[in-house]
């Protein structure tokens, strides 16, 4: 059987399995370049500077076309999360227009945002999203860190387990922000899409979104593409996982525990098996109720 | 057999509630005087293992259905609600989804263990065969459990699994249609799915108690398969057993606290981060890790009803062990050549794992092709045929034999060990 016919029975096969038909794998894209991140490893926290920086770059650019609809302006002065007051999330809450109602008269109506308001998304459904934006959907960015990734392949996955790699999504948005470039001589890029190296297919619908200096920092960090690219990504996976700081501060306390639990078990196993294990043929079946005695 | 004291209540109420509900004599034969071979090792501790993962499913499980609406606008938003609002709701949730693997880890391995100990073959072919049972609840309870979160691949797995009835001829079409309530995966769908998902794990826990109750009845296998003849040759469930029990559940428990606090995504698939959009089909859709042998044996064959019959066959040939091993002697132990032919049934098996995360393409799936005519043939041929020619090494006359002597056989020469009288 030739590879070419094998390819197509599997790929039937793969169709009439799934009812649907599956495309044929996108061209390979590169692995991402891995990225140092605060919340990485055992004792991982966010940087809430950070994070205030990341959010920054989705309110001034991100937001124009992706939604956070899962995301409340009181999730800002969450403990783990970017370290703004109450009174800072309030305030930031009320730049922003939400729609409310119906009122009295049965009629919607714009008002400041609240603390406990989620935030507004840019379109008010998908439908106006695809008119605006010639026909591509921006995902929703509420999980879009832990929603994407990328093959690691045999056999670094395995060794992910070990040294708890988890931060294969972030690696990928900042790698995406960072890949923008002329398509090869070869490519053929379908209209309304743009090049990006790490960007499965290559073809992106999504224009490059950001280019250096474009958002301003205070405090002195470099206002480049790669330094967005790793602060944007943070904060979305702040976003996507707001309790990672709880997670792995709890997370030691429970294997410190766990580890001694273990250890004062195995004693008491060797205790209760000590006399079986040393004098095995002395050893006369005893009633439990005989202990001590 | 026991030969154990036997319970007796000496406060006025124990002796006034045994005569009428002897549930005290009942616990305390079945989990403290039950004698067990003294000669189990660690891998008995996984039967203590499951029991335990089975609780602590059902636990976090009625918690998270407390936070959780089954319905298709729904659903994802409250999975997320539970990660974000309620209070440990991650914690809940990462413990159930990790929690379903490594119900999975333990039942592979105790699985594992039954076929290297011969712990299948009489008397305890029921025991046996009620443990297939209890996986195959397993498997429809973990699967429907999958599509609850309602992202990408729990839609599409519903998608495709349900339509593997839709091989069977004539009622094949109806069948998928009753199956999902509608015309397609949808409400209805998520709905009965969520009902039975609640439904099943007390079915699982009354199955595991039959499962309990034929083991007592026929007594533990132990590594040398030979059964106890003596009381030397057992000792009391408790504090023997339970003590090595709860040592290696708490080992466990820290393995599994690894991927709950650390990386608890890491079993999991990006795109059920993404809501189930009906519209678009994911380039690549995989089960959880833990079905991808079967679905491996699934996608190999290139004739869906065919497919469809291997994938149910692989998992119900576990049934007919019993009987299609011909072989007197129990432990692999004793049996080097099934020993040999075992080991290679857990690398195909591992191997069809891989395969089955592939693109089923190319040498993929002549690889899973030749995987899977050796994992039926292990049980079609080779194990009927091992018990005609194999020459099996001798057994101890005893547990306590071949405790004392370290395995080795009465009228095998050499010593016994220094300062065991023998």
């Amino acid at each position: 059987m030739t590879s070419h016919r094998e390819l197509m029975t599997a790929l039937v096969l793969a169709a009439a399995v799934a009812g649907t038909a599956i495309p044929a794998r996108a061209q390979e894209a590169e692995a991402p370049p891995l990225q140092q991140w605060s919340f990485a490893g055992p004792f991982g926290q966010y940087d809430p500077e950070q994070l205030q920086r990341g959010f920054k770059i989705y309110r001034e650019v991100c937001s124009t076309c992706h939604s956070l609809k899962l995301l409340s302006f009181r999730n800002l002065s969450d403990p783990g999360g970017p370290g703004f007051t109450a009174a800072q999330a309030a305030a930031i809450a009320a730049t922003f227009q939400v729609t409310d109602g119906p009122n009295d008269q049965g009629q919607m109506f714009q008002r400041p945002g609240k603390i406990s308001d989620y935030f507004p998304p840019p379109f008010a459904n998908d439908q106006t999203a695809r008119a605006a934006l010639g026909g591509g959907l921006p995902p929703d960015m509420s999980t879009l860190a832990k929603a994407r990734g990328y093959d690691r392949g045999f056999p670094w996955f395995i060794f992910d387990a070990f040294t708890q790699y988890q931060e294969g999504g972030p690696d990928y948005i900042h790698a995406i922000l960072n890949g923008y470039a002329d398509p090869p001589k070869d490519f053929a890029l379908p209209p309304g899409t743009h090049y990006n190296k790490y960007f499965p297919g290559h073809a992106i619908a999504m224009p490059k979104p950001i280019n250096d200096g474009q958002v301003k920092f205070t405090d002195g960090t470099p206002e480049t593409v790669d330094q967005y690219g790793r602060d944007v990504a943070a904060f979305l996976m702040w976003a996507s996982e707001p309790k990672l700081d709880e997670r792995k501060r709890l997370g030691f306390q429970v294997m410190i525990y766990l580890i001694v639990l273990s250890g004062l078990l195995y004693f008491t196993k060797k205790k209760i098996w000590h006399e079986v294990e040393l004098h095995p043929e002395l050893e006369e079946p005893r009633a439990p109720t005989e202990y001590g005695r | 057999m026991s030969g154990h004291a036997t319970y007796e209540p000496r406060s006025p109420f124990m002796k006034w509630m045994e005569r009428r509900l002897p549930i005290a004599s009942l616990v305390y034969s079945s989990f403290i005087a039950y004698p067990t071979p003294r000669n189990l090792n660690y891998w008995w501790t996984f039967g203590g293992i499951l029991a335990f993962m089975l609780i602590v499913q059902i636990v976090t499980g009625v918690v998270l259905a407390m936070h959780y609406t089954p319905n298709v606008n729904l659903a994802f938003n409250s999975v997320e609600s539970i990660m974000r609002d309620v209070d440990y709701g991650w914690l809940l949730r990462y413990i159930h989804s990790n929690g379903a693997s490594f119900f999975f880890v333990a039942v592979y391995i105790h699985i594992a263990r039954g076929m290297y100990y011969g712990s299948y073959k009489e008397p305890r072919e029921v025991l046996w065969i009620l443990g297939v049972i209890l996986f195959l609840l397993m498997v429809v309870t973990g699967f429907m459990g999958y599509v609850l979160p309602w992202g990408q691949m729990s839609f599409w797995a519903a998608t495709v699994i349900t339509n593997l009835f839709s091989a069977i001829p004539a009622v094949g079409g109806g069948i998928v249609t009753w199956l999902w309530g509608g015309y397609a995966v949808g409400n209805p769908t998520l709905n009965r799915f969520y009902s039975l998902h609640y439904l099943l794990p007390f079915v699982i826990a009354g199955v595991v108690v039959l499962h309990i109750w034929a083991l007592h009845m026929v007594g533990q296998n132990n590594p040398t398969g030979v059964e106890p003849k003596t009381e030397k040759d057992t000792v009391a469930f408790t504090p023997y057993a339970t003590a090595k029990d709860a040592f290696f559940v708490g080992l466990f428990c820290i393995v599994f606290a690894w991927f709950i606090f650390y990386i608890p995504n890491y079993l999991g698939h990006t795109d059920n981060y993404i809501p189930a959009n009906p519209g678009q089909t994911p380039t690549h859709i995989v089960p959880e890790w833990y079905y991808l042998p079967f679905y491996a044996i699934l996608r190999g064959i290139p004739n869906k009803l065919l497919g469809v019959i291997a994938l149910a066959s692989s998992i119900l040939i576990l049934a007919f062990m019993p009987w299609l091993d011909t072989s007197a002697v129990r432990s692999a132990k004793y049996r080097p050549l099934y020993r040999q032919f075992l080991f290679i049934f857990f690398a195909v098996v591992i191997g069809l794992g891989y395969l089955g995360s592939q693109e089923p393409a190319g040498g993929y799936v002549i690889a899973a092709r030749l995987f899977t005519v050796y994992y039926f043939a292990f049980f079609l041929i080779i194990l009927p045929l091992l018990g005609l020619f194999e020459r099996t090494k001798p057994l101890p006359n005893s547990i306590s034999e071949s405790v004392l002597r370290k395995g080795a056989p009465i009228g095998a020469s050499g010593p016994p060990p220094a300062g065991v009288k023998a």
